[in-house]
């Protein structure tokens, strides 16, 4: 191979992904590019034969998996486990490969790697044709939105680089194609192991008159050709001295001029180009992929979040739509719990609304599901806490996705693709009223709270509860009780007692707490309520100061001893499953506005220390 | 149009890209200014980013006290010129222990002068995030590396439970005491730094560029006699060879290559060609197999 040229900088760049199960080749298909490109360093190669010795599974040959396998685990156990990237570079052509597992139970890795692919190489061992994987991987692929794929059928040595087994295979999966719509299909009979067709091409097969893998890779158009319009999310306000605003972004589809009109979304402020800044000079133009600051001619408020974007064709601004979503962690997705969302570079709090269904990968058939575990695909509606811009992912990538982050671990939970927006939230105005809730605590002469007990089954809740709505009573004010048994002989009658009907519960629980607090009463709340997210929704839904959260902490050994309503005793004889402690979590506030150890305190006292949060916040005079 | 289609203008705006979110996303993040060339180039993609302002970085610099001299006059005078706001910390329990890579070996001098010293200095300045100039080409275990990589409060990298990070989101949420650090150079590679470096006139270490300079070879690697603190072993001997640096670090640590190489376009010519790997001249990174995913996993930068 003749050296790149002296000023490599101005090759274009391909980001691929290669996809393929746990055995049919995969790294090797890799480790076969570098090391036949000579792009494997002699220092990498000596640590090769060192490594093939100790963990290789291809005799005395070096094996070549290993050198994409990164981590020491990984090696240890043959496969690897994460999502890798790697780099090469031809005279043609700079690629980054991200390198992600084929294992079934690694779908989010596969997920990440397409997130930014241009194109996907799909591996089949020729000797088993399409396997449930392959259909796994391409329906990714087609979910993702990767415009081009390679049909790599693999291990071609192991059916005598069989033409007709290499058709079949090829006739079998454009079928498959066609119903996932994937666009560009190439199919190429390769042998990683002995190097067929991946850069030479392969002796054995004179009936394959197609491209070599990488001759493909190095010549596949993937240009788009930019037709979308003008999107730039503004990632950073740059001040610059008193007169110097600029909004810093990366242009994420379309072009911009000075001089051009623009639209502010959400708010929907028009404004104009005046600058195109960057360091190396002001610039006439700017295209997608380009990072840089814009200064606009009218000085309105514009904020990190906001998108700049083309007049003419602007991006929707909705507060729902429904979308794919990928789940990418342990602890299964629950309707109706908030989470975060990023998307582009506004942060929102989200709401999955609505679980269509669940997609089975390997199928292709849709489930009705009630909700996502881990590497789990869904179609869902979800809204937002407010109105934000973003288009449909088909149409742009960066301002069509978003991931879901968990509220109280700040992990990230899922990823998704926006399908299209919905309006009905704005179909359903809200009806002003006259009367609102300040005039009708007014005439009670009291302030309305919520107070929300919570804490493990047979802990006190209701208990406490009770002996403090007594005293208010006494005390003339206006009180409502909603207590978790009695919601569920009603209001919650068709929930049960699985993670997602423990989330739907307390929401409805909140939104029923919510409007008796809007009447003007004090609400006093007993649910176990056993989850941060719920507990934390439930003081963003009512105003700052009218929430006050009680752990009424007891002891689980303490509860169980007690069990006033031999719950407990049922549970462990195995007759009431996902019960709070004891085959269900509960966690722990951890700053409860009133912490009330029980175990140490008279239940008169336990009433008093609420009541003295009463008086000291003004709610009882 | 003006499309960034060029791969390296498509890495450099990329590179901007994560720069900006690490600073909206972070109470008070840093650059690890290392003075070696990916520094350089971190440094100079962070004046492109946040162009006119400066950037709204501090620089932080761990010294071992045994970096190359010509790094440490390169640092001061770089961050004159630019007028940024530097820090230099110190591992001073290990000072006063005496810590060296010569009496003690590498890898117990880089455990506590740099890999503890760093985390003295992260949570003595309350740092939320760190921002380095590693790639993913360097190694194996850094190609899985994260853009936005989490650290626990006790700045361990758990290489198993890496958030999932898709498209260009980077999820920079963290808890009190946890922080992230932060590498928008890895999807570079080394000849893409020096190209870099090239077209955009960075200016870097001497030391990258091969010179006479005074070595003795020692443990198969050739190390520099930057001051007096390096005696000759018995049978050792000094002796001025054309050579220069691939990797800066520290100068007992660090081998030179044999090398003619004295211009940006001849190191380029020279990588183009290059049979071996940049850490190959790093005596830390072959203790053992897979050493520096266990030193990473520790905290290492």
């Amino acid at each position: 191979m003749a050296p790149p040229p002296l000023d490599p900088g101005d090759k274009d760049m391909l980001r691929l992904i290669t996809c393929g199960s746990v055995d049919n080749g995969k790294s090797t298909l890799i480790g076969r590019l570098l090391f036949d490109a000579r792009l494997v360093p002699g220092d990498h190669l000596e640590a090769l034969a060192r490594d093939s010795k100790r963990y290789g599974t291809v005799g005395d040959s070096p094996d070549l998996a290993l050198l994409v396998d990164g981590l020491q685990a990984e090696r240890e156990q043959g496969i690897t486990i994460d999502v890798a990237y790697r780099f090469f570079s031809t005279a043609r052509r700079r690629f980054i490969v991200a390198d992600t597992p084929g294992h079934a139970q690694y779908t989010r890795n596969m997920v990440t790697g397409a997130s930014t692919a241009d194109l996907a190489i799909v591996i089949v061992d020729a000797r088993k044709g399409l396997l449930a994987q392959t259909f796994r991987h391409s329906t990714i692929v087609a979910l993702m939105g990767v415009r081009h794929v390679v049909l790599a059928v693999n291990k071609m040595d192991l059916v005598d680089y069989s033409e007709q087994r290499f058709a079949e295979i090829v006739a079998t999966y454009s079928l498959l194609a066609r119903r996932l719509e994937l666009a560009a299909v190439t199919a190429i009979p390769t042998s990683a192991l002995r190097g067929d067709n991946v850069i030479e091409p392969g002796a054995a097969m004179p009936w394959y008159r197609g491209p070599t893998l990488l001759d493909h890779l190095e010549t596949v158009d993937v240009d788009r050709g930019d037709t979308r319009p003008f999107r730039l999310a503004v990632q950073w306000i740059n001040r610059n001295g008193a007169d110097f605003r600029g909004y810093a972004g990366s242009v994420l589809g379309g072009s911009i001029r000075t001089g051009e009109e623009i639209v502010v979304q959400p708010s929907g402020a028009s404004n104009r180009i005046a600058r195109i800044v960057t360091q190396d000079g002001d610039l006439a133009e700017a295209g997608a992929g380009q990072a840089v600051t814009l200064t606009l001619t009218d000085a309105f408020d514009v904020a990190r979040g906001d998108v700049l974007a083309a007049t003419d064709r602007p991006p929707h601004v909705a507060d729902q739509f429904a979308c794919h979503l990928v789940w990418m962690h342990d602890a299964p997705m629950l309707p109706g719990r908030p989470y975060l969302l990023q998307l582009g570079t506004a942060t929102l709090t989200a709401t999955v609304t609505e679980l269509k269904h669940r997609i089975d990968v390997e199928i292709g058939v849709h489930e009705a599901t009630k909700q996502l575990a881990l590497n789990e695909i869904g179609f869902a509606n979800v809204a937002l806490d407010r109105p934000a811009p973003f288009d449909v992912y088909n149409e742009n990538r960066d301002t069509g996705s978003f991931i879901m982050i968990d509220r109280t671990s700040n992990a990230t939970v899922g990823a998704g693709m926006i399908r299209f927006p919905l309006r009905r939230a704005s179909n359903l105005p809200w009806q002003a009223f006259a009367v609102d809730k300040a005039s009708r605590a007014r005439i009670k002469h009291q302030r309305p709270c919520v107070l929300w007990f919570t804490g493990l089954s047979g802990s006190g809740k209701s208990t406490i509860a009770d002996g403090v709505e007594k005293r208010l009573l006494a005390l003339g004010r206006h009180t409502y009780s909603l207590d978790g048994d009695n919601v569920r002989h009603g209001l919650n009658r068709d929930l049960g007692f699985t993670d997602a009907d423990r989330v739907e519960n307390v929401r409805r629980v909140i939104e029923v707490a919510r409007l008796f607090c809007e009447a003007g009463l004090i609400v006093l709340v007993s649910v176990i309520s056993p989850f941060r997210s719920e507990r934390q929704l439930a003081r963003e839904r009512m105003a700052d100061d009218e929430f006050v959260e009680i752990f009424v902490d007891t002891p689980f050994a303490e509860c169980e001893r007690r069990d006033p309503k031999g719950l407990y005793r049922r549970a462990r004889e195995g007759k009431i499953t996902n019960f709070t402690g004891i085959d269900s979590p509960y966690e722990a506030p951890e700053s409860p506005d009133i912490h009330i150890r029980t175990t140490e305190m008279s239940l008169e006292g336990e009433i008093e220390s609420v009541m003295k949060v009463l008086r000291d916040r003004g709610v009882i005079g | 149009m003006p499309i960034a289609n060029s791969y390296l203008q498509a890495l450099e705006a990329e590179s901007i890209h994560i720069l900006r979110e690490a600073a909206a996303n972070f109470r008070k993040p840093v650059i690890l200014y290392s003075i070696g060339k990916d520094s350089s180039v971190l440094l100079h993609l962070a004046l492109k980013a946040f162009f006119p302002a400066k950037p709204p970085f501090m620089l932080l610099h761990v010294d071992t006290m045994w970096k190359f001299r010509e790094m440490i006059a390169f640092r001061d005078r770089r961050v004159g010129e630019l007028g940024l706001q530097l820090i230099v910390h110190v591992n001073r329990d290990g000072i006063a222990k005496g810590i060296g890579p010569i009496s003690h070996g590498g890898a117990v001098h880089t455990d506590v002068m740099k890999t503890e010293a760093l985390k003295q200095a992260l949570d003595l300045h309350g740092f939320d995030a760190a921002i380095g100039g590693a790639r993913r080409d360097e190694e194996t275990s850094r190609a899985k590396e994260r853009i936005f990589s989490f650290r626990s409060t006790a700045h361990r990298w758990d290489p198993r439970h890496q958030r999932p990070e898709l498209w260009q989101l980077y999820n920079g949420r963290i808890h009190p005491g946890e922080s992230i650090r932060v590498f928008p150079l890895s999807n570079w590679t080394e000849l893409d730094v020096w190209t870099y470096i090239r077209r955009e006139n960075i200016p870097v270490v001497p030391l990258y560029f091969a010179a006479e300079r005074l070595v003795v070879e020692r443990d198969g690697m050739l190390i520099k006699v930057d001051d007096d603190r390096l005696s000759l072993r018995a049978g050792e001997v000094a002796q001025q060879r054309w050579v220069r640096f691939r990797t800066l670090g520290c100068y007992p640590l660090t081998g030179a290559v044999e090398s003619r190489a004295a211009t940006l376009s001849e190191i380029i010519a020279e990588l183009a060609a290059a049979r071996t790997s940049e850490r190959q001249g790093r005596a830390i990174d072959h203790d053992q197999s897979g050493s520096m995913e266990l030193k990473k996993r520790e905290g290492y930068f």
